[in-house]
């Protein structure tokens, strides 16, 4: 976008004044929602320091409820995704197969589970945990949590993979081939080394998928991560439900917030380099790719193409 | 092996739950998703300043805080139930009302990569013509951005129907509540169970894809 903004003109002083009038009817608008907002939690005694004091002034509640919490949370996000990307990886690969027997049924099941709720294989795990194996009742919510988080991520990184793989230049794929080198060495030491930089990125972004998908398993099968801790932190602390759902929310736009940052300084940073191909996989694509739709079309550089 | 369609289980009944859920959801938040992305490229710096705060939050929220906090937070402490007369009622607007604050965010940012992918000379020559910001962008930006996003707009939709199993947090009695109550009931068919839940989403969520994908295609704007 050029300086101010191609959508409209460089205010002159009509404009300004308009523009300032604008400022202050929303301004006064914001406000009144917020008074609203916190004459509605001052109505309830939300707003009583009491509430808020065992987060913002003790650490118990932090050391009984919070930590624990979080701690599982990245627990479980950071299985998730270790056990996920050699999966997805596999996958991806065995899509771009000259196969078609290979190449087919792993299209299918990735589509197939990337057609489905999270949800569904959390349920499905947890119950066929409880049935099928004789793991604790203490530690299989994780197990349940981890399994569907992978199977689900494990497709959608499938994709990335694929994505990753084809964003790279052909002139790679001949030049390999030209060598002499076969199939296999193509893959393993020019194709997947170079989409593993380009795909950084976007693996990233997805574990911000991954960490919000935890919450699931906290609020539907018992497992013990942030979200779960809040209706015991809220009844024990006296019904503060406002001030203990703010504080785990925070916690999470901390953690999400920081990968994604991290996400786009390394697209940032992979964008300027010089060496390599120069394909990069965006931190944009991957939110909630559909199934049936292929990523790869937006893979490189066409969002960039000269637009507003 | 238990009675599929027995009076005990309403699956159809379920996903019709979950129909409305994602529809109700999905015409919110593509009106409040069109008013932030208009917010963020607005004039007004207080305006920009908020569209892009709002997004950058909600977006790193995860869904399931949402929902709970609808239910737990506005519901239950502040006695919000949005009109809703008994529990299932006020707890299924409540469930729309989080789907769409959640939902908007993405809607905002596939509809700011459609803006950018207008051609300058477009919005130029709408400014030549001596149309203000609003003009602008309802007359001539928007409506080709509109149709050079339908693709990332199907992907958010069939995010939004499988994330409307989210409401079973809150006891919404949608498809995912009852495949609970269902899979802990009949333990000896946990498979088929499973299989029929999994049916009815890919059954929701492909031709959904495939459509929008053609709709993406034919509407798209020959440059």
């Amino acid at each position: 976008m050029s300086a101010p903004s191609v959508l409209y003109d460089a205010p002159g002083p009509k404009a300004r004044t308009r523009n300032a009038f604008y400022t202050v009817l929303f301004a006064i608008a914001l406000l009144a929602a917020l008074w609203w907002v916190i004459s509605a939690m001052n109505d309830k005694n939300q707003l009583d320091w009491d509430k808020w004091s065992p987060y913002l002034a003790g650490t118990e509640a932090w050391t009984t409820y919070l930590l624990p919490g979080l701690q599982n949370t990245l627990i479980a996000a950071g299985l998730a995704m270790l056990m996920a990307l050699p999966i997805g990886a596999l996958f991806g690969i065995a899509r771009l197969s000259d196969h078609w027997w290979i190449a087919r049924p792993a299209g299918a099941i990735v589509e197939f589970f990337r057609a489905i709720p999270v949800l569904l294989m959390m349920f499905f795990a947890n119950e066929a945990y409880a049935l099928f194996t004789d793991i604790d009742r203490d530690i299989r919510p994780l197990y349940a949590v981890v399994t569907g988080l992978v199977i689900y991520n494990a497709s959608v990184l499938a994709e990335v993979v694929r994505a990753g793989i084809l964003s790279l230049p052909r002139g790679q794929t001949e030049a390999a081939l030209a060598v002499g080198l076969r199939k296999g060495q193509l893959m393993s030491n020019v194709l997947l080394p170079q989409a593993v930089t380009a795909m950084l990125p976007a693996i990233v972004s997805q574990l911000v998928v991954i960490v919000k998908d935890t919450a699931l398993g906290g609020a539907l099968l018992g497992f013990g991560e942030l979200i779960n801790q809040a209706r015991p932190a809220q009844s024990y602390y006296g019904g503060n439900a406002i001030a203990t759902l703010i504080v785990i929310a925070v916690l999470f736009i901390l953690i999400n917030s920081l990968l994604s940052w991290f996400a786009s300084w390394l697209e940032r940073r992979l964008r300027r380099r010089k060496k390599g191909s120069g394909a990069v996989l965006g931190t944009d694509m991957i939110e909630e790719q559909a199934p049936g739709m292929h990523l790869t079309g937006r893979a490189t550089g066409e969002n960039t193409a000269g637009g507003l | 092996m238990f009675d599929l369609f027995s009076e005990d289980y309403d699956i159809l009944g379920a996903f019709w739950v979950t129909v409305q859920l994602t529809v109700l959801s999905a015409i919110g938040s593509l009106i409040w998703g069109t008013i932030l992305v208009a917010m963020r490229v607005s004039p007004v710096p207080v305006m920009r300043a908020f569209g892009s705060g709002y997004v950058n939050i909600v977006r790193n929220t995860p869904l399931t805080v949402i929902i709970v906090a609808c239910s737990l937070g506005l519901s239950t402490t502040l006695g919000w139930t949005l009109g809703g007369d008994d529990f299932d009622e006020s707890g299924f607007r409540l469930a729309v009302l989080g789907f769409i604050a959640y939902t908007s965010t993405f809607v905002c940012e596939s509809l700011r990569a459609g803006i950018n992918t207008v051609p300058v000379g477009q919005a130029e020559a709408a400014r030549a013509l001596g149309f203000g910001f609003l003009q602008v962008l309802t007359l001539v930006v928007l409506p080709q951005a509109f149709r050079s996003v339908i693709a990332p707009l199907a992907s958010v939709l069939i995010a939004l129907t499988k994330n409307t199993t989210v409401a079973a947090a809150i006891g919404v009695a949608e498809a995912a509540l009852l495949m609970k109550e269902m899979i802990e009931n009949e333990s000896d068919a946990i498979f088929l169970v499973t299989a029929i839940f999994a049916l009815g989403f890919v059954i929701l969520t492909l031709p959904t894809g495939l459509l929008l994908g053609w709709v993406a295609k034919k509407v798209a704007v020959k440059r």
